[in-house]
């Protein structure tokens, strides 16, 4: 599988995402945010974590209009892959090529640590290694992780099946971490070939760091 | 021309910053606060010719990147 990672001034998890998925034995690719193609052949685009622009304005805000994402919007209108990591996540909402928004999270915290999220659909081209109702474990790092959706959008997305993680206990009853709606920690567009996330399974590579967690997430992509 | 764009959560979004500052200003003994909210003022210095033309222009900026309309709503004030 061929990845290309996007990197913008101030991306800061491009390194970790390509470890990650050349440890799963993939080509990967790091794109300058001012290219205006992508490579011919890549198989995913993953627009990995970090504080582009340095978050001014609203997170994600400023990436969205770089060049190299009127080529990531054609990639995924075509049908690509594309996968938002953290701030990713938040220019994937900010772009309109997921749903909802991530605001500041409710307790105005950056918030940094280990978190288990429950899998709620596995139907996709991203989870399908993972069992639904499986509690992985996680890190998260971020400060506007709190999902907002409207009800009505949420609804939809629930029988649509792309509403991908929630945040939970070890169990797998949902808990509040940032204040996202309905705990939310993932999702995926309605056509099921864009997807965003908050945590980080990039960082859960690793045993002996405290979870490999992330493999199985990230070899989704491999079906 | 001088124009004021400012910026809020909408109605019915919480707003994690403005209940902070609430619970602090309830904290700090001021009494009869219902609601704090708080958001951006954007500040621009743009040319036209009249405060139509303004107002168009910046509808535009807020709509493409000073707001986003998921969340937020603008006011537009020219000075």
């Amino acid at each position: 599988m061929k990845v290309a990672v996007l990197r913008f001034p101030g991306t800061n998890c491009e390194f970790d995402t390509q470890y990650a998925f050349e440890k799963l034995g993939h080509e990967t690719e790091l794109i300058w945010h001012e290219e205006t193609t992508l490579p011919d052949g890549v198989d995913l685009v993953v627009v990995p974590g970090g504080f582009s622009y340095g978050d001014y304005l609203r997170s994600g805000s400023i990436a969205r209009f770089a060049p190299v994402m009127k080529a990531v919007k054609a990639y995924a209108d075509n049908g690509g892959k594309v996968l938002g990591i953290c701030n990713g996540f938040q220019i994937l909402t900010e772009a309109g090529m997921l749903p909802g928004a991530l605001k500041r999270n409710n307790n105005l915290h950056f918030i940094s640590k280990h978190q288990t999220l429950s899998v709620v659909s596995n139907d996709n081209a991203f989870l399908n290694k993972c069992e639904k109702g499986e509690v992985l474990n996680i890190p998260i790092a971020h400060a506007d992780g709190n999902y907002y959706i409207d009800e009505e959008s949420l609804a939809q997305m629930e029988t649509n099946g792309q509403i991908l993680l929630r945040y939970s206990d070890t169990e797998g009853n949902r808990v509040v971490v940032n204040g996202s709606v309905t705990s939310i920690a993932g999702v995926c567009n309605a056509s099921k070939n864009v997807f965003g996330l908050m945590p980080h399974p990039e960082r859960a590579m690793e045993a002996i760091l405290g979870s490999e967690d992330g493999i199985r997430m990230l070899q989704g992509f491999e079906a | 021309m001088k124009v004021i764009v400012n910026v809020f959560l909408k109605e019915g979004v919480l707003d994690p910053q403005g209940k902070a500052a609430h619970h602090a200003l309830h904290s700090l003994g001021f009494e009869g606060l219902n609601d704090v909210r708080i958001g951006k003022q954007i500040v621009l210095d743009i040319d036209a010719s009249d405060k139509a033309e303004a107002e168009a222009k910046v509808k535009e900026m807020a709509e493409t990147l000073l707001a986003n309309t998921v969340i937020e709503d603008y006011a537009i004030e020219i000075a």
